[in-house]
């Protein structure tokens, strides 16, 4: 019995040693590594001083914030658009389909999800340019004169964030409306009802993990997304991973580039961590079932 | 929902939205796709024209992307990467699995909640704190010793590191779902049927565990080979194919051979995914 025993040691130290490799070398270093540069500040070449000077000249420089905030304000635009235009096709997939097509939805669902960000925006661009497909059948059906420009704005922005998170909104909802029994709502109606109490005390109830595991994946993908708001939004996107990008690939400015990610994570993980609060989920039961 | 009031004009209206957003959804890629055939140097209208000149193509102005060297190149170091990020990946899932399944140990529950937090740390932050952390080792150890350790350089290796630190939670979640259903009394026959652990774990479990490690290989494979956001800090001089994309598209004259690699990437990747669909689709009655 002993030596079974001390199988079982050395084989969970076995299978915890790829884990702790892992998390402590890719995961748990460099993030520290990120926070230490950006206590960071260089003085002269090869001297520095530490303290929260980069966080001091990120207060006093409104661009920056401003671009956080806008950043910030614009991808709960986005997460509660996905939800609001996902939620109903999640329903219709789950409860209201046929058994047959039921399946062939979510597999056309899903279809995008493999497709990269960069190809769909690329896609969104030759629509949505001067020279692109639905200029030219506007100007074609005789609607407008000119080529019209719709790129670079703040609405196409939203809408090809919308479109690049909703389908990480739609799958977790999918899983959990699945889940429910019909007699639920069956019940809701008999015991007098309407449409819109069964909606609001029987169905987001019940789809409450799916909601909340969707709204933290799609806030998080958006507000650190790239691709997106540089190609629809052009160079002035004010994107607040573009100006990280703008820190460490352009200006080589480590240390404030260090300083603006620990921002951008502090923000995106106060911000789940509020909306798990809020709901009473946590990750394990939300974010790992989709 | 409220469907129930007056059914027909309410369900039609519920369809046409969802027709509606399945159109929304194909728009763009179909876009992305069809110009691949466009006989023009842009991709927008007019049409002007069948062709395969933007696939196959050998003479400038269209060449076509099968003799595109620097897109062929992206392409094999796009494969490259995403081979050895799955492989990767699928090999410290299945450890994961096992881990975090079949062992009790003192803060399993937040080791559990720690390996999925990768998920939701923006993949340019995991980009450039990996970065970071790389280039100091590298520096400190340069002036140390004067050894110069290129592979902590950006690159191949740390490309692959980079996508690896958040796949491998994607992988380890698929295969901790199958192993959670796994029925402990098939390993329990084998043993009493005088099996090794170890022939029990080649013979059993593994084998029963075979859809999810494919459908987390094939995932991560995919995911990796669409991956832009954390490559981007990450990548040298050996560009794989979104980077190589990416320069490209922000050039102003781009031409339909980025419409050609879009559509071969679609078709690849929706066979990939179709074929992880399958993989898992057939199990055992469980």
């Amino acid at each position: 019995m002993r030596s079974q025993r001390d199988i079982r040691r050395l084989s969970l130290f076995l299978l915890l040693a790829p884990f702790a490799l892992w998390i402590v070398l890719l995961v748990a270093l460099p993030q520290l590594g990120m926070l230490f540069l950006s206590l960071r500040e260089k003085i002269a070449p090869r001297v520095y001083e530490y303290g929260f000077a980069n966080y001091v000249s990120f207060a006093g420089e409104p661009i920056y914030w401003n671009t956080l905030l806008r950043t910030a304000t614009m991808s709960l635009l986005v997460t509660a658009l996905a939800l609001v235009i996902g939620f109903p096709v999640a329903y219709y997939i789950a409860k209201i389909a046929g058994r047959r097509s039921r399946g062939a939805l979510f597999l056309l669902i899903l279809i995008p999800l493999w497709v990269s960000d960069l190809i769909r925006a690329f896609g969104w661009i030759l629509l949505l340019r001067e020279t692109g497909v639905v200029s030219s059948l506007l100007q074609w059906s005789g609607l407008v004169s000119g080529g019209i420009e719709f790129l670079y704005t703040d609405a196409t922005v939203v809408v090809g964030l919308v479109y690049t998170v909703i389908l990480f909104m739609i799958v977790p909802l999918v899983s959990t409306l699945d889940g429910m029994d019909e007699a639920m709502i069956e019940a809701g109606y008999n015991l007098g009802g309407n449409g819109f109490t069964v909606l609001r005390r029987i169905i987001i109830p019940y789809a409450m993990p799916g909601i909340v595991s969707g709204c933290i994946v799609t806030f998080m993908l958006t507000a650190g997304s790239y691709l997106t708001p540089i190609l629809l939004g052009g160079k002035n996107s004010s994107w607040f991973t573009a100006q990280i990008y703008d820190q460490f690939i352009t200006r080589y400015n480590w240390e404030a580039g260090a300083t603006f990610g620990v921002l951008l994570l502090a923000f995106t993980s106060v911000v789940v961590w509020i909306g798990l609060k809020l709901s009473g989920q946590s990750l394990s039961t939300t974010v790992a079932r989709s | 929902m409220s469907a129930r009031k007056s059914p027909s004009l309410m369900l039609i209206g519920y369809r046409l939205y969802i027709a509606a957003f399945f159109v929304f959804l194909a728009a763009p890629l179909v876009a992305a796709g069809t110009f691949a055939f466009n006989d023009s140097l842009f991709p927008s209208l007019p049409w002007q024209g069948f062709t395969l000149d933007w696939f196959f193509s050998a003479t400038e102005p269209k060449l076509g992307m099968f003799h595109d060297r620097r897109l062929l190149s992206g392409l094999y170091y796009s494969f490259v990467i995403a081979t050895c990020v799955s492989a990767l990946s699928v090999f410290v899932g299945t450890c994961n699995a096992f881990l975090f399944v079949r062992h009790y140990f003192p803060g399993k529950n937040a080791l559990y909640v720690v390996m999925i937090l990768p998920l939701v740390i923006p993949g340019v932050i995991l980009g450039i704190a990996l970065l970071v952390l790389a280039s100091t080792i590298a520096n400190s150890l340069e002036q140390a010793t004067g050894i110069e350790l290129s592979f902590l350089r950006p690159g191949i290796v740390l490309v692959v590191l980079g996508q690896f630190s958040f796949i491998v939670t994607i992988a380890s979640l698929v295969i901790v779902a199958r192993l959670r259903k796994f029925d402990m009394a098939m390993e329990e026959a084998a043993l009493n049927l005088g099996a090794s652990r170890a022939r029990v774990l080649a013979t059993v479990t593994l084998p029963y565990l075979r859809p999810a490690m494919i459908a987390a290989g094939i995932v991560g494979f995919l995911v990796s080979f669409e991956n832009f956001n954390t490559t981007l800090f990450l990548v040298g001089s050996e560009a794989p194919l979104t980077v190589i994309m990416y320069d490209r598209m922000v050039k102003v004259g781009s031409t339909p051979v980025l419409n050609a690699v879009s559509l071969v990437l679609m078709l690849g990747s929706g066979v990939l995914a179709l074929v992880s669909i399958l993989v898992q689709r057939d199990r055992s009655p469980s």
